[in-house]
């Protein structure tokens, strides 16, 4: 019996809004009302109301044969319900079938267990909340943000109280070995790892509808005779994908929706296959033996690392300066600065960021609203700014280079202390000069430094 | 292997350039050399001691032609490419007596050499010799300029005087195609064609559209027009100038191809004996200070700089008609203290611009090609650029703007003199990127264009 595991992930990231440095101070809504509104309703019309609607007839006809998995992002949850709410309801519908499986994830879709061991934490919980509160099921299976997996984070996760983790079956991390087993976190063998199958995967995900690929067009039952195909022994297949596959990555027009309910069709027609979901493949199944996975791999790109989010000079400077603030954040204790802080934290900002955009043009372009990595480094960091000047009136702290001041040791401090020892030394020369000016020269030559700018000074420096 | 001989037409070759043309035409040479292309370059030269009645009587033997071998120096700086080359790197040179000055509009031609007898600085300030890009600028034809005055001040005479003896020319030598760069010797291509049968390549580095905007020369355009048409192929050096030759000339887009230019590799290091007098951050403007280079959006986005940074000063350097206006509206703007005005730039001092620049911006309303920001990125200074510019085209790590976006241009500013990471990442990959841009590459794109012409290939069935 050869198990089908299917997952799908669901996530929107809120937007920025172009937001210009002169902004920085005054502006304190960052995010393209529009913009997000108008990528969901489009999105929810061709993908996940047909989609779900599909899904939920066949959960109905194929009770207890047919079983889906799915992870919805706090912020995607957020998003659906300002714009669409009915999307909601149609995932409770799911729920109520009793065969869908939710998975945890982050809050905001971050990369917080790179950031912020205690961030990642706080996201997790702060996600499960809101699962519980959605749909009344606690999830027992976690899965990261795109499929961010190594062995501490997966040691972190069971710490959680996860008994399962997903990841990639990528190429470098496996070798030899097949995706089609269950494997063990190596430092916390109580928690069990998933692997993606990223051939299979990536055949409906990716190609489905490329013209120019040998195997198009891609039928159910050719598909399903490379399920069947796999070695026998290898009891289950993880086929994880974006659920967006299903009428916007792979349109509508494709066929992609015929295609799914056929295949669930013969997938439960035939007596040597069918469906499971995670939580039960990690009760059910032996695992085969540890998975070492000492830097974190992906789902992303060729190379299944972290380069499209953390790849370069830029993100890594935005990322760092991000997850400096969390204990500014935590102080603040303000409704407002924390919506933004989790919004802020979304991968896809730094995913915009990044310079592999180049090359990969056509998945990164994907929604993203800027021209150039560059560009949305600048917006970011505007942004950013605004937000640690907020942070810094709520708390009537001093952020210098992302770094509250009571926390600054070594070169930073010290550079710290020649920056201030320069403004100082520039603010007591304009006193002086001030002095000496009579008022008659004043009233035609005013300073120029507008004082409502000091504020904003202080972290650029 | 073919061997191939080009008749090549200009008006200007190192060490005597005014402008971006004899840098790219060196560039070109040097580069169909190394692929081994024999080219015979022609090159109108202002000789001040010419008896006048050498070019009104225009015969085999009177034209003052001045022929020599011109050996391309190995450049051991540039690379291993070149030097590893055993064949010699030669062209053959020829000058010939006429008074040709580039980058003058028939009324500035007129009027500069009625000027003859006003001293050179003015004259300078007048013509502005700043070049196309106003980072190559060798002021060779200033010294000329009190005889020129000799001459006949009809600017289309001295074209057609080309023209004349470019036929003269390609009477006595043996060549397979015919290539002029610009209109000022499309007269010369033309008659050169005539007199061999051979075919004539056009090469357009600009349009009187882009010199002039719309009020264009109508004299100047239908030299231009006339030798599009009677050119065989046209070689535009980006798709804006293709876009303007087929909407606005009317020329049939099957003939019109573009070859971006390169740029000569620069030293590995930056001068590092240079060192800036100024703390603050240095944000230049570099070229001629005309409509064209829309020096105005850059004004009114380092007013808005300036509001909010004072850790920054402007410099706008060169020289044009636009200058005295914009010095009168940075006085209005009240930002002269960190605006500076450079006037007309040497050689050394452009390097050295550059070398204490921190951001360089090149806002030009409309560029056909726009070398200057490459060399500004060989010498590690980040680049912001219109996107009215071939240069956009081509250019991957650069920020790219609409002219007229002031807030995207100032957004721009403010983010790569605050944000750290921002500067780096373009030292880490634009330098790169702009030693890629190597006239080899672009040199054979056009012996694959001769190719094509002298060789046609069947028609694909």
């Amino acid at each position: 019996m050869k198990n089908i595991c299917l997952y799908f992930q669901v996530h929107q990231p809120f937007r920025l809004k172009r937001y210009r440095f002169f902004d920085v101070g005054k502006d304190h809504y960052y995010y393209d009302d529009y913009l997000n509104k108008h990528i969901l309703k489009k999105i929810a019309n061709r993908c996940y109301l047909p989609t779900n609607e599909l899904l939920l007839s066949m959960l109905k006809e194929f009770d207890g044969q047919f079983k889906v998995a799915f992870s919805l992002t706090g912020i995607y949850l957020d998003q659906l319900e300002l714009y669409a709410p009915d999307v909601i309801k149609s995932f409770k519908k799911l729920a109520d079938t009793g065969h869908v499986e939710f998975l945890s994830e982050t809050y905001s879709h971050s990369l917080a267990a790179l950031g912020s061991p205690e961030e990642f934490v706080t996201q997790v919980e702060l996600h499960k909340k809101k699962i519980e509160t959605l749909f009344g099921v606690t999830p027992q299976v976690f899965r990261n943000t795109e499929l961010v997996y190594s062995d501490t984070i997966g040691e972190q996760v069971s710490k959680m109280g996860y008994k399962a983790m997903l990841a990639e079956g990528a190429k470098h991390v496996l070798g030899w070995k097949s995706p089609n087993f269950l494997y063990y976190n190596v430092i916390d063998p109580r928690l069990k790892v998933l692997l993606r199958n990223y051939k299979l995967s990536d055949d409906i995900a990716f190609r489905f509808s490329n013209h120019s690929w040998s195997e198009w067009p891609l039928k159910s039952e050719k598909y399903l005779a490379w399920l069947k195909g796999t070695p026998p022994g290898e009891d289950f297949i993880n086929l994880f994908m974006d659920y967006e596959t299903f009428g916007e990555h792979q349109p509508v027009e494709s066929g992609i929706h015929q295609f799914l309910e056929h295949l669930v069709r013969l997938v439960i027609k035939d007596p040597k296959t069918g469906f499971e979901l995670p939580g039960k493949i990690a009760d059910t199944h032996q695992s085969v033996g540890p998975l070492s996975v000492p830097y974190p791999s992906s789902w992303a790109d060729e190379e299944r690392d972290l380069s499209a989010w953390l790849g370069n000079e830029m993100q890594k400077e935005a990322f760092k300066k991000l997850y400096s603030l969390r204990q500014l954040v935590l102080q603040a204790n303000d409704n407002d600065l924390s919506r933004d802080w989790a919004y802020l934290q979304a991968s896809d900002h730094f995913y915009y960021m990044s310079t592999k955009f180049f090359a990969d043009q056509s998945v990164h372009n994907y929604f993203n609203p800027y021209n150039s990595p560059y560009d949305a480094f600048i917006n970011y960091m505007n942004i950013l700014s605004d937000f640690i000047i907020r942070l810094e009136k709520k708390t009537k702290r001093i952020v210098y280079r992302g770094i509250p001041i009571e926390e600054l040791s070594g070169d930073p401090l010290n550079a710290a202390i020649l920056d201030y020892e320069g403004i100082l030394k520039i603010l007591r020369e304009k006193k002086a000069l001030v002095k000496k000016v009579p008022v008659s020269k004043l009233v035609t030559a005013p300073p120029k430094v507008p004082p409502k700018s000091t504020p904003a000074k202080k972290e650029k420096n | 292997m073919i061997t191939m001989r080009v008749l090549m037409f200009g008006w200007e070759f190192p060490p005597h350039i005014s402008g971006g043309l004899g840098t790219a035409c060196y560039g070109m040479t040097r580069g169909l050399a190394y692929r081994d292309v024999e080219v015979i370059f022609v090159v109108p030269k202002s000789y001040g001691d010419e008896d006048q009645s050498s070019v009104k009587l225009v015969g085999a033997s009177q034209v003052p032609v001045k022929r020599r071998t011109y050996v391309f120096t190995p450049e051991t700086r540039s690379g291993k490419e070149l030097i590893s080359r055993n064949h010699s790197l030669e062209m053959t040179y020829i000058e010939v007596g006429s008074n040709l000055l580039p980058y003058l509009s028939p009324e500035e031609f007129q009027r500069s050499t009625y000027q003859r007898s006003e001293i050179n600085e003015l004259t300078v300030n007048d013509i502005d010799l700043t070049g196309e890009d106003g980072a190559s600028v060798l002021t060779e034809v200033v010294g000329t300029l009190d005889f020129t005055g000799k001459y006949g001040p009809d600017l289309m005479q001295e074209v057609s005087n080309y023209a004349l003896i470019a036929s003269e020319i390609a009477h006595e030598q043996s060549f397979d195609v015919i290539h002029a760069h610009d209109w000022l010797t499309y007269p010369a291509g033309i008659a050169a064609k005539r007199m061999s049968g051979k075919p004539l390549v056009v090469h357009v580095h600009a349009t009187e559209f882009d010199r002039t905007g719309e009020n264009y020369n109508t004299i100047v355009y239908d030299i231009e027009k006339s030798g599009m048409e009677a050119a065989d192929l046209v070689i535009t050096v980006s798709n804006l100038t293709r876009n303007i030759v087929i909407s606005r000339y009317g020329i049939d887009p099957d003939k019109v191809f573009t070859v971006y230019n390169a740029v000569e590799p620069g030293l590995e290091k930056g001068d590092e004996s240079i060192a800036k007098s100024v703390d603050e951050k240095v944000v230049t403007f570099l070229g001629r200070i005309t409509y064209q280079k829309g020096p105005e959006y850059f004004m009114e986005a380092a007013n808005k700089v300036l509001k909010y940074s004072n850790n920054v000063r402007f410099v706008m350097a060169g020289s044009g008609d636009l200058l005295r206006k914009m010095i009168r509206y940075a006085a209005r703007l009240g930002i002269t203290e960190k605006f500076h005005f450079t006037d007309f730039l040497k050689g050394p001092d452009v390097d050295y611009m550059f070398a204490i620049s921190d951001v360089y911006v090149m806002p030009s309303v409309s560029e056909p090609f726009g070398i200057s920001p490459l060399e500004a990125m060989r010498s590690n200074v980040p680049v912001i650029i219109s996107k009215q510019s071939g240069v956009s085209e081509i250019l991957k790590h650069a920020i790219k703007i609409d002219f007229w976006d002031v807030d995207a241009m100032a957004d721009a500013i403010y983010g790569l003199i605050t944000y750290e990471s921002l500067p780096q990442m373009f030292m880490h990959y634009g330098r790169d990127e702009v030693n890629s841009l190597k006239w080899e590459n672009a040199a054979l794109q056009i012996k694959e264009l001769y190719t094509n012409l002298l060789y046609p290939s069947p028609a694909p069935l």
